[in-house]
């Protein structure tokens, strides 16, 4: 019941419905006597459609009626006159019920029905489209039939766009002809039809059209999706690439098996390991899948396993994934004696690797790093990793690079893939959204106004290939006016200023040496303590541009406003992670934890885990729910601990049990009871610190 | 801010069931199926589900299920022979419809009483049938549910979810016919054929609520979903088809439900969705379109699913929907001063609450929200 006033009937009025009902309800009870008898002689198939007019939406009658037709074809040996009588009747039917119901889903199926059988004309079918969308031009029934009549039909995308370009003439608000506008100009430069060839010249045409929607009634959203589309389509690029990679090119690594490092190392390249392997970091601008030794090449000078197993770092049951991680296993006799290698890795020589759309990655390029391989001294030292990690401000310390070291930070600033070949030209995108730029700078009272040039200015300097944002300050700005502005929406444009902060914060050598602390020891020289990147207390409510933090091994990023860390399973490297004093609602939004296999110390504390109701994450995560995991690994029989099953705590369990942590702090959350606390306790059995108490 | 008039909701909902000679019952008697679950979810929903005999409601449901084949000559003239059994009507002696059979298959679930169901005789009508509904059946159950603890009762659900519904573990045996999706991943609602994007979400949730969701091919049903995708961020009934609000509503759950949100441009779905709602604070379900009580579910539930529900205003979309109460006579209408409806009336008390609950959290007064919540609705 939509539209319809309330208000008490009156009493004739009464009278009438229920006489209406009973009639109705009488043609009703004869149709489905007739239906289960299978009585399709005229005066049942007449009685249908009487119903039909009343009620278009007995889905039953429109069944019934198709068995009547088949039946009745059947009957009449497909004489051509009969079976137009029969089609034509079915076609008046559709019609009659239209009429009393525009949006009926089973007189649109029972027409198309009809049409499937061959019969109607195009002429006849767009005559009465033209009259229904006349009356209702949103109506989102007629255009699916509209599609489905062009489509049967072969009537060409030109001429159902020049339909659509009418209708916006006589309306410019209307939503549902930008909608079908959008569809056909997608296929006809899919098909590079002639005049839809050239990209550049479709989307000024474009522009133009829909500036004039948007310049003509600033609050009408039918330009605003339709603008945003063709910036998107303006600077996306088809194929993917490779954005960045860890170790970058050009840089130093130096691999430790010791805690303690000799003088000349910087802190910010050295790497514990273990395992005597070492990571390599693909991060790509689309997600892409078939990335394995054949389709990337790692080179050195000295014997190494070239046989790297590439895995991606995949969530839910996506197969594509913005980044691969390899294992270079180093042989064991290399690491006796401290060596310097070299190391190359090329991609896209062959084609193999392919983002989710479909595209080739088409550009090769390379990369290089030396790798200084520093063996462990025969004893082990008791140092970092196994004392609690307390991140007190007092504790850390603004890094200053002395003269000896500043070479090694430059890494920072070299985050760029070689490519082989230079790509594409961008100056007509350049000019494209300079000139929508300086248009939109004349809309700035109203808020599509502001959103358009905040989105403009954003995508200009992604264009630029340095790593300075040169407008980014401004774009803060108008979402800060924003904010103001529409109330309502206010957290969007918090979350979008929050990750054009974020990016500003990280990006060039100067800002992100800001960020860049010391944990505890004075002497940096005689400590291989990592860099801490301390990006807190900012009011960042999102992150993004991980492709720059690659090689951060600890990261602060307490007092902050953050709902989710999406994206941050990027930064294979983490060991530490200060997440306090945030928002984040539950355990589901941390899942990028799970691909962390390194983390050892995580700060959880002072959030709001287990206080929603509603879990907003928990279909992100690609959790036993989603179906994406065997069931055998959810066995809920399977008891923890004391009178606490697993099934309480799933998600908890979910994201932390592949880690090895061996420091959690979980207190200030609605969840962190006594009963989850030994909860914890007992499946974490690396933990040597719960909550700043050592256990056993 | 008013309050929702619970007592008042409760007595319209079993008033609308006794009064079954009004024009209106006679008009909705084939989707009767669809009004109990609305009916019932909303008495759920305020703790009311005793009132009415659960029996008489499984009884009856019962009776709309089809239980031998109706197998038809011209139907295998037209080359779609297929066996109804399993499936459900919108009434008694209407034709199955997975519309219908996924409303049946929730009340059931709501009274906790899916074992009276033969689980792969409905899959298997589904999978060879059947797949498709109208969008305004579809399931919030499924969704309160997982978003975990709205404590309203059902609590043990979840957990049967993770481990496995016991009675469900015996009936290992169904034959692969996943082969009768149609080629392109697509479902149609019936027999005869009507494709829509509805109808994979209606399929997927209903199969995944009878734990059978590994007997269809998932990732072509997921493809198609994909395919129904916009420039806008959201979807429509078939590739190519208009954004929809309620369309979205079952695309994105249907992802959801399979694990591949990855599908979703979440920021630019967000965006629409978010855009939705309007200076009243209500929702509309596209662009330029009056808001309507039923979108607060359609759009809020969706942007809860892709974690983006903070983008709107909550406050004001409850006011909107309270504004929509007849607090002389219970119901909730489409917008104020309107006619109220079974349909409007569920969607404004799941939607209101839904925003409600996720309010709570963010006034900080959570256990003395909760208490006072619980006194108002069991009052």
């Amino acid at each position: 019941m939509h539209g319809r006033p309330r208000k008490a009937p009156k009493p004739e009025d009464l009278a009438a419905f229920s006489a209406k009902a009973e009639k109705l309800r009488i043609l009703q009870s004869q149709f489905l006597s007739n239906h289960h008898q299978k009585i399709y002689t005229k005066e049942a198939v007449e009685l249908s459609a009487k119903l039909l007019e009343i009620n278009p939406e007995c889905y039953t009658a429109w069944n019934y009626r198709k068995l009547a037709v088949q039946h009745n074809l059947f009957e009449s040996n497909l004489d051509p006159d009969a079976v137009n009588s029969i089609l034509n009747d079915e076609l008046r039917v559709v019609e009659n019920a239209l009429r009393q119901n525009f949006k009926s889903y089973g007189a649109w199926y029972h027409r198309k029905w009809v049409l499937n059988k061959g019969h109607s004309s195009i002429e006849n079918e767009l005559r009465l489209l033209d009259k229904l969308q006349n009356v209702d031009p949103r109506n989102f029934h007629a255009w699916n039939y509209r599609r489905f009549v062009a489509a049967l039909l072969n009537r060409s995308d030109e001429d159902e766009l020049n339909h659509t370009q009418d209708l916006i003439d006589k309306n410019i608000s209307n939503y549902s002809a930008w909608h079908n506008r959008s569809v056909l100009v997608s296929n006809l430069m899919k098909k590079k039809v002639q005049a839809f060839s050239q990209k550049d010249e479709v989307l000024i045409r474009e522009y133009e059209l829909v500036r004039d929607a948007v310049f003509t009634d600033e609050d009408d959203q039918s330009g605003w999706f339709y603008h945003l589309w063709l910036l998107d389509q303006t600077v996306k690029a088809e194929s993917p690439l490779l954005t960045s990679s860890w170790p970058a090119h050009g840089s130093d690594i130096t691999l430790s098996g010791d805690r303690y490092l000799d003088l000349g190392s910087s802190p910010f390249n050295t790497y514990h390991f273990d395992s005597g392997s070492l990571l390599l970091i693909l991060y790509f601008n689309q997600a892409v899948e078939g990335v394995n030794v054949s389709t990337v090449t790692v080179s050195s000078g000295f014997n190494v396993n070239k046989d790297v197993i590439w895995k991606p770092i995949l969530s839910n049951n996506s197969k594509t994934a913005h980044v691969w991680v390899g294992q270079l296993k180093f042989p064991k006799v290399e690491l006796d004696s401290l060596g310097a290698y070299t190391l190359e890795v090329t991609l896209g020589h062959s084609q193999g690797i392919i983002s989710s759309g479909g595209f080739h990655y088409s550009h090769p390029s390379h990369f290089s790093f030396t790798v200084h391989v520093q063996p462990a001294k025969k004893e082990p030292v008791d140092g970092f990793g196994s004392e609690k990690i307390s991140w007190r401000d007092e504790n850390f310390h603004i890094y200053e690079p002395d003269s000896l070291q500043s070479d090694l930070v430059l890494p920072l600033d070299h985050l760029s893939i070689k490519n082989e070949h230079e790509l594409s030209d961008s100056s007509w995108q350049e000019k494209i959204i300079d000139e929508e730029i300086s248009n939109f700078r004349e809309l700035l009272d109203c808020k599509i106004g502001k959103l358009t040039l905040a989105r403009l200015l954003t995508a200009r300097d992604a264009l630029v290939s340095s790593d300075k944002s040169v407008h980014s300050e401004e774009v803060l700005r108008l979402y800060s006016e924003l904010m103001k502005l529409d109330p309502p929406h206010s957290q969007f444009y918090k979350d979008e200023h929050s990750l054009i902060l974020f990016e500003k914060v990280i990006s060039g050598r100067e800002s992100l040496l800001s960020y860049c602390f010391r944990y505890r020891n004075l002497t940096s020289s005689s400590s291989s303590n990592p860099i801490c990147l301390r990006l807190n207390g900012l009011s960042l409510s999102r992150l993004g541009s991980f492709e720059k933090l690659l090689w951060v091994q600890m990261l602060d990023l307490s007092h902050n406003e953050l709902r989710s860390i999406e994206g941050l399973e990027a930064m294979q490297l983490l060991s530490h992670l200060n997440l306090s004093k945030n928002k984040l609602g539950s355990f589901t939004s941390l899942e990028s934890l799970r691909h962390l296999k390194s983390l050892k110390v995580l700060d959880l504390s002072y959030n709001e885990i287990g206080a929603h109701s509603v879990d907003t994450t928990r279909y992100l995560c690609s959790s036993p729910l989603c179906h994406s995991i065997g069931r055998s690994e959810w066995d809920g029989s399977e008891i923890v601990t004391d009178g606490v099953s697993l099934v309480s705590y799933w998600e908890a369990f979910f994201i932390l049990k592949g880690l090895k942590l061996t420091q959690l702090d979980i207190t200030g959350n609605a969840i962190a009871d006594e009963k989850f606390t030994a909860f914890l306790a007992e499946v974490l059995p690396a933990l040597k610190w719960l909550d700043g108490v050592q256990l056993n | 801010m008013g309050e929702l008039v619970v007592d008042k909701h409760v007595k319209y909902i079993l008033s609308v069931e006794k009064r079954k000679d009004s024009f209106e019952s006679v008009v909705l008697e084939h989707l009767r199926m669809n009004g109990a679950y609305w009916g019932l979810t909303t008495l759920d929903l305020l703790g009311k589900l005793d009132a009415l005999d659960s029996n008489e409601v499984i009884q009856w449901i019962m009776k709309c299920q089809h239980e031998s084949g109706l197998l038809d000559l011209y139907s295998i003239m037209g080359g779609v022979a297929f066996c109804y059994a399993g499936g459900f009507a919108g009434n008694i002696g209407h034709d199955p419809h997975l519309l219908y059979t996924l409303s049946a298959v929730q009340v059931l679930a709501l009274f906790d009483k899916l074992n009276v169901l033969d689980a792969d005789k409905v899959a298997n009508c589904i999978l060879i049938c059947f797949s498709s509904v109208t969008f305004e059946i579809v399931c919030p159950l499924f969704e309160i549910l997982l978003f975990g603890s709205l404590k309203i009762k059902i609590s043990s659900i979840p957990i049967q979810l993770i481990i496995g519904h016991p009675f469900l573990g015996l009936l290992n045996f169904m034959p692969d016919i996943s082969g009768l999706q149609n080629e392109d991943g697509s479902f149609s609602g019936d027999e005869w054929g009507e494709v829509d994007s509805r109808f994979p979400y209606l399929a997927i949730c209903c199969l995944s609520i009878l734990h059978r969701l590994d007997k269809m091919n998932v990732e072509k049903a997921v493809n198609y979903i994909a395919s129904c995708k916009n420039v806008d961020g959201g979807f429509g009934c078939t590739p190519g088809g208009e954004s929809h609000a309620g369309q979205i509503f079952c695309c994105v759950g249907a992802l959801a439900i399979t694990g591949s949100l990855h599908h979703v441009d979440k920021d630019l779905l967000g965006w629409w969705l978010c855009e939705r709602q309007v200076k009243s604070g209500g929702l509309n379900g596209r662009p330029e379109k009056l808001p309507d009580v039923c979108y607060s579910w359609w759009v809020l539930s969706s942007l809860i699913m892709i974690d983006r529900v903070h983008w709107i205003n909550k406050d004001k979309l409850v006011k909107f929907i309270l504004n929509c109460q007849d607090t002389e006579n219970g119901g909730i209408s489409d917008r104020p001063e309107d006619a109220v409806d079974v349909f409007h009336t569920y969607f404004g008390v799941a939607g209101s609450l839904m925003a409600f609950y996720y309010l709570l959290f963010h006034c900080k007064h959570f256990l003395k929200a909760t208490r006072a919540t619980n006194s108002t609705l069991n009052s």
